[in-house]
């Protein structure tokens, strides 16, 4: 990586960017905001190196031809936002059912319903609990940098190979519109061979069925317990998440994307003062990092959610502490992004008290 | 160091480019930085805002409720922005078009340049958003004038590349008007 | 000896489930007939409907992705599109193509898709009971039209193959019935031309086939037969109603 330079990058550019970079020369989308630079950018470089670019009629059939795609074994990707998301959530269901790998972004707008174009986490549940009908989940990346957004986009098309199972990038406005640095690398994990599953054309085979319906006597929850498993097998080995607890920590502030990166500079400023503010961000909200909050907790340590929505990783956090520690909530909805003051106060509020630094 | 600015005007006002611009420039100098803009309908032809956060170690939040600094190109701009800047900031102000007493402040430093008047001299209006981004790294010294001027080519798109003299002269006009 | 009638060899053993009179076995078969005939099983890759043709992948000895209902087009496209090689066939009921999916089967024949589309006309949702269908011709009974299909009510029966024609994107497009053996021989044709317009780069390949439903018309299977000549097709007119000619790529 040592010819690789520094570049100043959009993270929606970032994240369209570590698609190619992670062999993916599909992409079928349909325009929002605030996620349309990410098709803007696919649309001029995918036809050229061979790929395909097919902007679809809509989201419905942009998830669908995802599906297609996948099933395939091709390496491919659909973006949307927030009300696209919830268009896509029929496609998502059929692709976890018939095990099929792709990635999905939704770059997070607001809602319910048209809502606005601000940032939002709003979509934390819809997310983390599949989204669709059926009993299921998908892999959630949460990025918090326009680096993550490559380093989670290249990420998530290897653990969609890896478990042949949908996987959603959940980045929002902030960390899509946004520029930062960002250094680019080349992955450097082969693509795994897919000829044992992926519809290829029965060449000197019997035919194969890429599917979600199973009429037979028991072969539904059979299904679904290997799904199950799987799901077992993806919470064990790929939960994902950053924790930076001080000596003596005094509260700890949870936070994934945006927020984080907002109460971030809240916790700084305060460990700068003299305190010992402790910082956990989830990088997976599926599965969700329960262990590492669970050992906070046990430490006697209280918790502060911080969401930009009225609260829903609060509850996962609960569910993780289950009450070994108080667990705190300040929430955000759509149309006012915190500052860094906003949060400072929030936790200053929490912290225990007649313990001030000098 | 950790230095953030609010950077606002007109849609069309080239403000977007200035916060790349200073952004960038800090970047090659070895700083870490952000740049966050206001985006969508905003983009249309009314206000434009961006911030840039300069810092020598890593960034949290991307967006402030109190900058350090503020470049306004017109007077909503002062108006909202101006008294959110923390006491000993710099606030350059688009003189050309914003009147005197819109921010009525003694603890941040208020720097008053004429940047559409500076612009026409130079030849193109346009320049104005480059004379006060001039004006605001004279003024509050986060970096030097060369470093913004070294990454014009990097930063402009190549169909504009022969007006980098042109900018690096507006961008310097800017410097000396704000009577570092 | 000579065999007269053997199971084409892209088809299973697996017999049909299809109710005593449906039409969709013999469909089954002509499109079997073509994917023999032009030597491409081994790279076909088919996408399956919602419906009574749900199944098709137990009879078909072929690479099969299910679809959610009416999304085959979209599914197809995303096949199609990663794997310009392969042969890629669609086969869509009335509900599935003409009413949930009628946006995906019109923007994949605009965007002028090489993909062949069987589309099987009966009337009426089989799979879920005899529900009215957007084929459903008016007066009608179905089990959510008890007092037949009227058109202030509910609109009218849609002419999908009319409507298909008129877009650039579609190489091929026909309708066709298989009541009786010449309209076979008809319906075999129309299917392998949709076949060849694929295999030539053409565009979309449509065929719509005519089929009865005795169970859900309420009929014996000869009654039912009876019914597509003297109900169905002066309504849905046979016929060949596009055809992008030899030299006219797409």
């Amino acid at each position: 990586m040592s010819e690789s330079k520094v570049t100043f990058e959009k993270g929606n550019v970032a994240l369209a960017k570590a698609a190619v970079a992670a062999g993916c020369r599909y992409y079928f989308g349909y325009p929002i905001t605030p996620q349309s630079d990410i098709p803007e950018y696919l649309s001029g470089v995918l036809p050229r190196i061979g790929g395909q670019f097919v902007q679809a009629e809509s989201e419905v059939a942009s998830i669908n031809m995802l599906l297609g795609a996948g099933a395939t074994g091709k390496r491919a990707m659909t973006s949307s936002s927030s009300p696209g998301i919830s268009l896509k959530q029929e496609g998502i269901s059929y692709m976890a059912g018939s095990e099929i790998p792709a990635v999905i972004v939704n770059v997070q707008r607001s809602g319910p319903g048209l809502g606005g174009i601000a940032p939002s986490q709003g979509d934390y549940f819809q997310a983390t609990r599949g989204g669709g009908h059926g009993d299921y989940r998908v892999i959630v990346l949460a990025p918090a940098s326009v680096q993550e957004m490559y380093d989670l986009t290249v990420l998530a098309f290897e653990l969609a190979d890896a478990y042949r199972t949908p996987v959603m990038v959940l980045a929002d406005a902030m960390i899509g519109m946004m520029k930062e640095p960002l250094e680019e690398w080349v992955p450097q994990n082969p693509e795994p061979a897919k000829d044992d599953w992926a519809a290829t054309g029965a060449a000197g085979r019997p035919g194969r069925r890429i599917k979600s319906l199973y009429l037979g006597d028991g072969e539904l929850a059979e299904h679904n317990w290997k799904l199950a498993q799987k799901y077992e097998r993806i919470r064990r080995e790929e939960t994902r998440v950053q924790i930076e607890l001080p000596e003596g920590c005094e509260l700890a502030v949870v936070a994934f994307g945006s927020a984080a990166r907002i109460a971030k500079s809240a916790v700084d400023r305060l460990n700068d003062e003299g305190r010992r503010v402790g910082y956990v961000r989830p990088i997976t909200l599926w599965p969700f990092p329960e262990e590492a909050i669970r050992r906070v907790a046990e430490q006697g340590v209280p918790l502060l959610t911080v969401e930009l929505n009225t609260g829903q990783m609060v509850e996962d956090v609960r569910l993780a502490v289950e009450g070994r520690a108080p667990v705190h909530f300040a929430g955000y909805p759509p149309g006012y992004l915190p500052s860094p003051d906003d949060i400072y106060d929030e936790i200053v509020r929490r912290l225990p008290a007649g313990k001030e630094a000098a | 160091m950790h230095h953030d600015i609010i950077m606002a005007g007109f849609g069309g006002q080239g403000i977007l480019m200035i916060g790349n611009l200073l952004a960038v420039g800090a970047l090659r100098r070895g700083y870490r930085v952000t740049f966050f803009p206001a985006y969508g309908v905003e983009m249309r032809g009314g206000t434009a805002n961006c911030t840039v956060t300069i810092s020598d170690r890593e960034i949290g939040s991307p967006v402030t409720a109190r900058p350090l600094g503020l470049v306004a190109m017109n007077e909503p701009s002062v108006v909202k922005f101006g008294p959110r800047v923390r006491a000993g900031g710099v606030v350059v102000v688009n003189a050309s078009i914003v009147p005197e007493g819109v921010l009525d402040r003694e603890d941040v430093r208020v720097v008053r340049v004429p940047c559409n008047d500076v612009a026409a001299d130079l030849g193109d209006p346009r320049l104005a958003s480059m004379v006060a981004l001039g004006a605001y790294v004279a003024a509050s010294g986060v970096l030097p004038v060369d470093a913004v001027a070294e990454v014009l080519p990097e930063v402009l798109p190549e169909k504009v590349h022969r007006l980098i003299p042109l900018n690096q002269k507006a961008l310097e006009a800017g410097a000396d008007r704000a009577g570092a | 000896m000579k065999p007269v009638f053997v199971r084409p060899q892209s088809l299973t053993d697996k017999p049909f489930h299809f109710c005593p009179g449906c039409h969709h076995g013999v469909i089954h078969r002509l499109v079997a007939e073509a994917i023999d005939r032009f030597g491409v099983r081994e790279r076909t890759i088919a996408a399956a409907s919602v419906g009574c043709s749900v199944f098709l992948y137990d009879y078909f000895d072929i690479d099969v992705v299910e679809s959610p209902h009416g999304r085959a087009p979209a599914v197809a496209t995303g096949i199609k599109r990663t794997n310009p090689d392969k042969f890629v066939f669609i086969y869509q009921g009335d509900g599935d193509l003409a009413a949930i999916g009628t946006a995906e089967i019109i923007h994949a024949a605009n965007r002028g898709e090489n993909l062949t589309v069987v589309f099987v006309n009966n009337t009426v949702y089989g799979m879920t009971g005899g529900q009215m269908a957007p084929t459903t011709l008016l007066g009608q009974p179905t089990t959510t039209s008890p007092y037949g299909r009227e058109f202030g009510q509910d609109g009218y029966p849609i002419k999908m193959t009319e409507m298909l024609a008129q877009l650039e994107g579609v190489g091929f497009a026909a309708r066709v019935a298989v009541d009786t053996p010449a309209r076979l021989a008809q319906a075999r044709k129309a299917v392998f031309r949709a076949f060849e317009t694929q295999l030539e780069e053409k565009g979309m390949g449509f065929v719509e086939i005519l089929s009865s439903c005795p169970t859900n018309w309420g009929m014996k299977p000869l009654e039912a037969v009876r019914r597509i000549e003297r109900e169905m097709i002066p309504y849905f007119p046979l016929g060949v109603y596009k055809e992008r000619k030899g030299s006219d790529a797409l």
